[in-house]
């Protein structure tokens, strides 16, 4: 059944986008990242404009976290307290990471600082879980129980407080600065940073894989839900028809993935994660290597 | 003096005598939120107050043109192991849609000179004013326009597209793709003899969206903080409603 999107200005196909909302959708109740970074280039591919897809990916995110976020509440997984005080380093770090997006955009080359951030980041946080997932995949399948809690000079820090759910005291001078840096990050390459934020926040703040899940999606409610307003009234470029078919395959998506999620053991969600940030990581190095299939390309608008 | 005059009468009176009359299936193409592209036909008649001239025979050109808009076409090159954007062209004005249907191929029954005139010809259409200094070469990026366009059927090209009987009656029909911007579409049908346009004619296709697109469009434009407000409720009540279809079936 087509489709003619109003905003985007182009027909497409209903049910290809209530299936890819739907696997987006799994994949961001299961590891509790919004699926940005997945579903923006995969709209790129069907012919949607780019900043359409952009500020519409951040409303069906608004959308499929909400319903995520509401299944680990039931399971008490979600720590509103380290939520809260990511959030406040996240919207700091995207106001800045606005003014760094601008200052990029005015020197030209965006398109490719963006690119190859992703390709660090991705590759970087992707490599390193995969291989401290592995570890951990084998040492609890010889029968050691595994370490997580470490002290180290984070645990040193002033202004200390708790995080019950979390099970956590330590100061929030960490939590605010990892926040402050993905919401950098998250401004710069236009997604939620929940690929960021959930390694950041396991290994640099030692939350247990099931409250980060949880958290994560919290924070990213209310990032995402800001860059939508802020793409609705300054670019005009979200589409309503658009994210309503997106979000509704990923609202349901987000309810079985959080069931998934909740079944599966802590490394294997990690490694999974891992893999997916790799592949994706995979698919962009492969664009930037080898030689595009038209070495033209077209943008609306002059200068 | 005289003589001028003369060979200028010459020249332009079997000119006059050529006129098209036109119909269109439709003058206005709806966009509502099934459409899926739309077929216009567009067919007329030649009215002559004078028998049909001897030597080569009529031959007509219809052309479709869509809003037309400024694009920058940049070029990527290898750099440090990567492929990089490194210069790009300002296109000054270049139709979203843009079809050329004739009745025989373009060359034989257009000139260079008329296709100049009237800038019939796809190329011809596309206007690029100033590309920098710095770049070389810059007719290859209103071809790459022209390629990708044409690849995603927003140029076409329609050579024999036009069907002439007894030198009277024509007729042809131009496929609007899907992904269609809102617009007028000027129409213009030429009426040529041994590549030199004796009669031109121009009209609109209005092309506009309806409805629910008609209203979302505008409040999107006009309402925009409610427009994303209204964006997010539906967001945060679909993320609710599946929670809730979930508990309820306590899947």
């Amino acid at each position: 059944m087509q489709i003619y999107l109003p905003i985007a200005e182009i027909s497409v196909n209903a049910f290809l986008l209530l299936g890819l909302g739907g696997i987006v959708g799994i994949l961001s109740g299961m590891f509790g990242v919004g699926g940005g970074f997945l579903m923006t280039p995969l709209l790129f591919f069907i012919g949607i404009p780019p900043a359409v897809a952009v500020a519409t990916e951040a409303n069906q995110i608004v959308a499929s976290s909400f319903s995520g976020v509401l299944a680990h509440f039931k399971r008490k997984t979600v720590d509103l307290r380290m939520g809260t005080v990511l959030l406040i380093g996240g919207l700091v770090g995207a106001a800045l990471g606005v003014v760094v997006f601008n200052y990029l955009k005015a020197q030209g080359q965006v398109d490719l600082l963006v690119k190859l951030c992703y390709v660090i980041f991705l590759g970087v946080i992707g490599g390193l879980m995969f291989i401290e997932s592995l570890n951990a995949i084998r040492k609890t399948s010889k029968g050691a129980t595994p370490k997580r809690k470490k002290h180290n000079w984070v645990h040193g820090l002033p202004f200390k407080m708790r995080f019950r759910v979390s099970g956590l005291y330590i100061s929030v001078i960490p939590p605010l600065i990892v926040g402050v840096l993905v919401g950098i990050l998250a401004a710069i390459m236009g997604v939620g940073g929940g690929f960021i934020m959930v390694p950041a926040m396991i290994y640099l703040l030692g939350m247990p894989t099931k409250v980060v899940v949880g958290t994560s999606l919290f924070q990213i409610i209310f990032v995402t839900a800001f860059t939508t307003m802020l793409h609705a009234t300054t670019n005009f470029t979200v589409d309503i028809v658009l994210a309503v078919l997106l979000l509704v395959g990923g609202v349901f998506g987000a309810q079985i993935g959080t069931r998934i999620g909740v079944k599966m053991k802590a490394e294997q969600l990690r490694i999974l994660l891992a893999i997916m940030v790799l592949a994706v990581c995979g698919k962009l190095a492969f664009d930037l290597l080898v030689m595009p299939s038209d070495v033209f390309s077209i943008a609306a608008g002059g200068h | 003096m005289l003589r001028y005059i003369i060979a200028f009468c010459m020249l332009t009176l079997p000119a006059m005598a050529e006129e098209v009359v036109l119909g269109l299936s439709k003058d206005e193409v709806a966009i509502t939120t099934s459409f899926d592209g739309s077929d216009v036909l567009i067919f007329g008649a030649v009215k002559r107050e004078t028998p049909i001239p001897d030597g080569d025979p009529l031959e007509v050109i219809i052309t479709v043109s869509g809003p037309s808009k400024a694009v920058t076409v940049r070029r990527k090159e290898k750099r440090f192991g990567i492929w990089v954007n490194v210069d790009a062209v300002e296109i000054d004005e270049a139709p979203s849609f843009y079809a050329v249907a004739t009745s025989a191929p373009l060359r034989d029954v257009l000139n260079d000179v008329e296709d100049l005139r009237y800038k019939i010809s796809v190329p011809r259409a596309i206007r690029s004013v100033g590309a920098p200094m710095a770049v070389q070469d810059a007719g290859a990026f209103t071809q790459a326009i022209i390629r990708i366009r044409t690849k995603s059927d927003a140029y076409q090209l329609l050579e024999n597209g036009v069907s002439v009987d007894a030198q009277t009656l024509f007729q042809t029909s131009i496929q609007l793709p899907a992904a269609l911007t809102e617009g007028e579409y000027k129409t213009r049908i030429f009426l040529t003899r041994s590549g030199k346009v004796i009669s031109d004619y121009e009209t609109s296709i209005d092309v506009r969206k309806i409805g629910l697109e008609r209203w979302l469009f505008t409040m999107s434009r006009e309402n925009s903080l409610l427009y994303g407000l209204m964006s997010l409720a539906i967001a945060i009540a679909a993320g609710w409603g599946a929670s809730a279809i979930f508990r309820v079936f306590r899947l």
